[in-house]
C-alpha cells in the first residue's frame, strides 16, 4: 500500500472484471500503439523494460511481446502526458490529477518512439474520442441539412475558432530562448486567423501530414466544403484544444530541449 | 493484473452518462438481487451500495453483450476467457420501467471505445463523401492509426 500510510482495517478493494480487461488486451480490436518502453517501478525504483500495447483508453504492459497476459494496465482517463526531466533519455510521464495520484514515468528507446507515444497517449481517452465523434456528428448533420436546399452561404471553411490555446504552456525549465525560428516551422492546420495572442510561437506537432505553407483559400461558394455550423457548444472545443495544448506543450518542450547542448 | 485503482475510483466520481438505482444481480449462481447505484462513466459501469461513496465494483464495457431479459430487465455479459464452463459472466439489472430499461440498453450499447471508434470512422467517411474533405484534418489527427478505415474490419 502507499508508503507511510498507517496500518488499519483493510479496505476491500474494488471489484473489477479483470479477465475482461485481459481479454481486451489480447483480442482482435485495433492496436493503437505498441512497443517496448521502460517503466519506472516507483519513485525510487528502477526501470523495467516492458512490452506496451495501447488499445483504446487502456495502456497494457506485458513482460514481453510474446506474453499472453498483461502484467498490468494503466487506464488512461483524466491524465495528461508530459515530458519529464529524467536521467533516462526519451522519458515522458503519464500524470493523473489528485493528491495521492500516481505519475507513471516511461521512457522510449528513440526520439521518434517517444513522440509517437506522447501523441498516441494524449489522444487516448474515451472522453477525447467522444468529443471528436460529437463534433463530426454535428458536421455531418450540417452538411446533409444544407444539401438539397438553397446553396449554402459562403463561409471560410472553419468551425468557430477556439479561444486561444491554453496559455499555460508549462514553463520549460531554464532553457535558452530560441535564437532563430526553426526552419520550415509547421503552420497550424487550423484555417487562417489564429488569434494573434497565441503564445507567439505556433509550434504545432511535427506530424507526417505537416504541410508547409498557408492554408489554401476556401473553395468558391458553389463548391462549398462544409455548411455553416449550427450553434456550437464551445465547451467541446475548449476541451479538444486543451488536449492539443498538452501535446503541444510536450512537443514544444522536446523541441526546445533538443536545442540545448547537453 | 495490476491496474491504477485510485484513478479508476476517481473516474467513478466523474459526471456520468447515466446513473440510477437499479436492482443488480451478480454472475454467480444463486446471487441475490441487490439495490445498487449504477453509474456509467466512459466505458466503465460502476456500481455502489446506495449509501456509499466508493464503488463496490466496476465493469469494463468492451466486447460485452447487452441483452434484453424479462420485461424491464437486461443483462450485460462480459467476456471471461479461460473459464470453460463459464466463458462469459452475466450481470442482471432490473429497471423500474420498460422505458428506463431501453434507455440503459441504448446507452450501454454506445459505451465502448470500439463503438466510438467505429462511429468516428463512419462519420468521417460520410462527411468525406459529401464534402470531399477529411474532417479530421482540421484537428490534425487524420493520420492517426486509430481512426483509419482498417479499424472497421476489426
Amino acid at each position: 500500500m502507499a508508503p507511510g500510510s498507517p496500518p488499519g482495517p483493510a479496505i476491500a478493494t474494488m471489484k473489477l472484471n479483470e479477465r475482461s480487461l485481459a481479454f481486451y488486451a489480447t483480442c482482435d480490436a485495433p492496436v493503437d500503439n505498441a512497443g517496448f518502453l521502460y517503466k519506472k517501478g516507483g519513485r525510487h525504483a528502477a526501470y523495467h523494460r516492458r512490452w506496451f500495447v495501447l488499445r483504446g483508453n487502456m495502456l497494457f504492459y506485458f513482460e514481453d511481446a510474446a506474453s499472453r497476459e498483461p502484467v498490468g494496465v494503466i487506464i488512461l482517463e483524466g491524465c495528461t502526458v508530459e515530458l519529464v526531466e529524467a536521467a533516462e533519455e526519451f522519458a515522458f510521464a503519464v500524470r493523473f490529477a489528485g493528491t495521492r495520484a500516481r505519475t507513471y514515468v516511461l521512457a522510449a528507446e528513440s526520439q521518434d518512439a517517444m513522440e509517437g507515444w506522447v501523441k498516441a497517449l494524449s489522444r487516448a481517452s474515451f472522453d477525447y474520442l467522444r468529443l471528436v465523434v460529437r463534433e463530426l456528428e454535428q458536421q455531418l448533420a450540417a452538411v446533409r441539412g444544407g444539401g438539397g436546399m438553397a446553396l449554402p452561404q459562403p463561409q471560410p471553411q472553419s468551425l468557430p475558432l477556439p479561444p486561444s490555446l491554453p496559455s499555460a504552456l508549462a514553463p520549460v525549465p531554464s532553457l535558452p530562448s530560441a535564437p532563430a525560428p526553426v526552419p520550415a516551422l509547421p503552420l497550424p492546420r487550423r484555417p487562417s486567423a489564429l488569434p494573434p495572442k497565441e503564445n507567439g510561437c505556433a509550434v504545432w506537432s511535427t506530424e507526417a501530414t505537416f504541410r508547409p505553407g498557408p492554408e489554401p483559400p476556401p473553395p468558391p461558394p458553389r463548391r462549398r466544403a462544409s455548411a455553416p455550423h449550427g450553434p456550437l457548444d464551445m465547451a467541446p472545443f475548449a476541451r479538444l484544444h486543451e488536449c492539443y495544448g498538452q501535446e503541444i506543450r510536450a512537443l514544444r518542450g522536446q523541441w526546445l530541449s533538443s536545442r540545448v547542448q547537453p | 493484473m495490476r491496474y491504477n485503482e485510485k484513478e479508476l475510483q476517481a473516474l467513478s466520481r466523474q459526471p456520468a452518462e447515466m446513473a440510477a438505482e437499479l436492482g443488480m444481480r451478480g454472475p454467480k449462481k444463486g446471487s441475490v438481487l441487490k439495490r445498487r447505484l449504477v453509474k456509467l462513466v466512459v466505458n466503465f459501469l460502476f456500481y455502489f451500495r446506495t449509501d456509499e461513496a466508493e464503488p463496490v465494483g466496476a465493469l469494463l464495457l468492451e466486447r460485452c453483450r447487452v441483452v434484453r431479459e424479462e420485461p424491464g430487465t437486461f443483462s450485460i455479459s462480459v467476456p471471461s476467457p479461460g473459464f470453460i464452463e463459464d466463458p462469459e459472466r452475466k450481470y442482471h439489472f432490473e429497471c423500474s420501467s420498460e422505458e428506463q430499461c431501453q434507455e440503459w440498453m441504448e446507452a450501454l450499447r454506445r459505451a465502448s471505445y470500439e463503438f466510438m471508434r467505429r462511429s468516428l470512422i463512419f462519420y468521417r467517411n460520410e462527411i468525406r463523401k459529401v464534402t470531399g474533405k477529411d474532417p479530421l484534418e482540421q484537428f490534425g489527427i487524420s493520420e492517426e492509426a486509430r481512426f483509419q478505415l482498417s479499424g472497421l474490419q476489426a
